[in-house]
């Protein structure tokens, strides 16, 4: 509603963060032996912000990122996403959030190899309930903004990686999420892909105020985005603008 | 997700992996096809028997003259001539009684024309056929004038009609019966085989008092080979049996010590034997195609586990987009119940065809049933439940993160 009378960008200051982590810690367990991954990370994000996570492995990015996406709880700390306090949410909520909220996208693409495009764009869509005919139809509409018009029937191995991962941004983007949240977005793809796939996540953030969320260990990734939030053994050891950072 | 598209995933996913979803659907086509054929055997073996136990007439009971002993070597039951008709004519006088009917009976080479043919002569009264609820296809049956007239007419079944005579009609046709002269007066309708498989219409009657007189002769006097009884009503059977026993007892001069020297068997008795058979045949035939059922949702159970393992990667996909563990639940679950149902429309298909087959190559006619369809139908959805719901909650209860790192 309010979006519909002023411009995203106020409307989004005026609804407060869109992901306040405060003290997220998380420890896996096997049997009595806890190993620690994260050790309490406090991080803000706004609507509209274009965040890289960056960080080795063993960093604890991966990790951070499944709690982000709400595919994993944290042990201990607070976590809201969109407003809503996601540790009290149960296993159906979550699903809707991931379904309505988060937009995500991920390194091996992970589309449905069986499903013509168009369904898999259509995907998350029928999960939220929408009827196939009208699913097809705003999925087609969305695979045509990223120039995959005329593939809307093909099979995901029928067409090259570059143009997966941009069905996959297609499919994340088909439910108007808050978020788009990438996991190593262009760790399959070759450096000319790549650029183009991260120049169309620039595009989405600046011209469509798009909230996005990568997580990466490539430096010439992570500078797309406009802050910089390292990771280091389950701290975060920067927390700032990327034209600040030392990549 | 709506019941449709849940489909549409079902199909697609059988559609991936054909011979995997063929293989599967094999146990239970041949599960399904081997329960719907089976209780159409059971139920026609049934119906037959049925069939055979309505010819013998209803409330019937066979009175048979004991075994005769000679010089210490015991004949078989009915050798001895100790059933008269004085023994007949006072069962008649009995209430409980509704038909009485003497009989004797002797196979004879009979001839018409150039044709011959062996057949089993019958001595009867006009109570014969209403005992047998026997009516004539063509002519008509003798009654009590030929009967007092000891007339040489004849009524014939059906088979010896056509062995006789061919498509030509018999009605007014002579036979030879030990040289004698017999007119045919009717032809029987044809009433098929007995419960013991012999053919009923493979017989000539003839009036009880001309077949005594010219045909079959005893030593005794006044001696019949065995008696048909019909009780007046169901209710009165056991009372006849009783009553008959009673008399012929004090009729024969039976001391209390002795046994009874004529048997009284209930052929109602016999027939519920019959069908106790025929009904553990069919549950029998039935517990082995629901093995085979078993062994085909067992299948089904494996499959839909390696399925699960195989997409739980896809699984967890599909919950990063917002699926609910429901939704993940249902689709399984539909997975096999749609190879279950699939399964079960060609398994009817196919026992359809076998009933075909049975029917045309083997003397056995059998049908399959809508009940049994819908309850086939019904019962291979409920496997596809059973079996499916194991690893589609398997599946459903996958964490999201752990699925989707799944290799």
């Amino acid at each position: 509603m309010m979006s519909a009378v002023m411009p995203k960008a106020r409307a989004d200051a005026l609804r407060g963060p869109l992901i306040a982590l405060t003290d997220i810690r998380k420890s896996y367990f096997n049997g009595d032996l806890e190993t620690p991954v994260l050790h309490g990370v406090n991080v803000t994000i706004h609507h509209g912000e274009f965040v890289a996570i960056m960080g080795q492995s063993g960093s604890g990015k991966s990790t951070l990122m499944n709690i982000l996406g709400c595919l994993d709880t944290p042990t201990k700390g607070s976590y809201v996403l969109n407003g809503r306090e996601v540790e009290k949410l149960s296993d159906n909520e979550l699903a809707s959030v991931r379904n309505e909220t988060i937009g995500f996208v991920f390194q091996g693409f992970n589309l449905l190899k069986r499903m013509p495009l168009v369904d898999n764009v259509a995907l998350p869509l029928l999960y939220a309930g929408v009827s196939m005919a009208e699913a097809r139809k705003r999925a087609a509409v969305k695979l045509q903004q990223t120039g995959l018009g005329e593939f809307l029937k093909r099979l995901p191995n029928q067409i090259s990686g570059g143009q997966q991962q941009r069905v996959a941004i297609s499919r994340a983007l088909v439910c108007e999420p808050a978020l788009i949240l990438a996991d190593e977005p262009t760790g399959n793809l070759d450096t000319a892909t790549s650029s183009e796939i991260m120049n169309l996540f620039t595009r989405l953030n600046e011209e469509q105020g798009m909230s996005i969320l990568i997580v990466t260990h490539e430096p010439d990734v992570a500078k797309y985005a406009k802050r910089l939030v390292r990771l280091k053994d389950g701290y975060v050891t920067y927390d700032g603008p990327m034209a600040d950072a030392h990549l | 997700m709506n019941f449709w598209q849940v489909c549409l995933e079902a199909f697609r996913a059988m559609g991936m992996n054909r011979l995997r979803a063929g293989l599967t659907m094999l146990g239970i086509i041949i599960g399904v096809g081997a329960v719907v054929l089976m209780l159409a055997i059971g139920e026609s073996v049934r119906e037959d028997i049925n069939r055979r136990i309505d010819t013998m007439g209803s409330n019937v009971m066979v009175i048979l003259p004991g075994s005769s002993t000679s010089n210490g070597v015991r004949a078989g039951r009915g050798a001895a001539q100790t059933l008269t008709l004085s023994d007949s004519a006072a069962l008649a006088q009995l209430p409980v009684f509704a038909n009485i009917a003497p009989i004797v009976q002797q196979p004879f080479q009979v001839a018409s024309g150039a044709n011959n043919w062996n057949a089993s002569v019958y001595g009867v009264g006009p109570e014969y056929f209403n005992i047998k609820d026997w009516t004539a296809d063509k002519g008509s049956i003798f009654g009590d004038v030929e009967m007092r007239s000891v007339s040489r007419v004849a009524v014939v079944g059906s088979t010896v009609a056509s062995n006789l005579f061919g498509e030509a009609d018999p009605i007014g046709q002579t036979i030879r019966i030990r040289s004698r002269p017999f007119e045919i007066i009717g032809v029987l309708a044809t009433k098929g085989s007995d419960l013991g498989g012999g053919d009923q219409d493979d017989a000539i009657f003839v009036p009880l008092s001309t077949a005594r007189q010219q045909l079959i002769r005893s030593w005794t006097p006044g001696s019949i080979q065995y008696i048909l009884a019909q009780a007046a009503s169901a209710d009165q059977v056991q009372d006849a049996v009783y009553d008959a026993t009673q008399l012929l007892r004090v009729r024969h001069r039976i001391r209390e010590e002795q046994e009874d020297d004529f048997t009284v068997r209930d052929l109602a008795s016999i027939a519920e034997a019959a069908q106790g058979i025929a009904t553990a045949l069919t549950l029998l035939l039935g517990a082995i195609g629901s093995i085979s059922l078993l062994v085909g949702g067992i299948g089904i159970m494996n499959i839909m586990l390696v399925s699960v393992t195989e997409r739980t990667r896809e699984i967890g996909i599909r919950m990063a987009l917002g699926a609910k563990r429901r939704d993940v639940l249902l689709q399984f679950l539909t997975e096999a119940i749609v190879i279950c149902v699939c399964g079960g429309a060609i398994g009817v298909l196919l026992a359809y065809l076998g009933s075909v087959a049975i029917t045309k190559f083997s003397p056995m006619e059998v049908g399959i049933s809508t009940s049994g369809i819908v309850i086939a139908f019904s019962f291979s959805a409920m496997i596809g439940i059973f079996f499916g719901f194991y690893p589609a909650r398997r599946a459903a209860g996958l964490k999201p993160v752990e699925a989707l790192r799944y290799e």
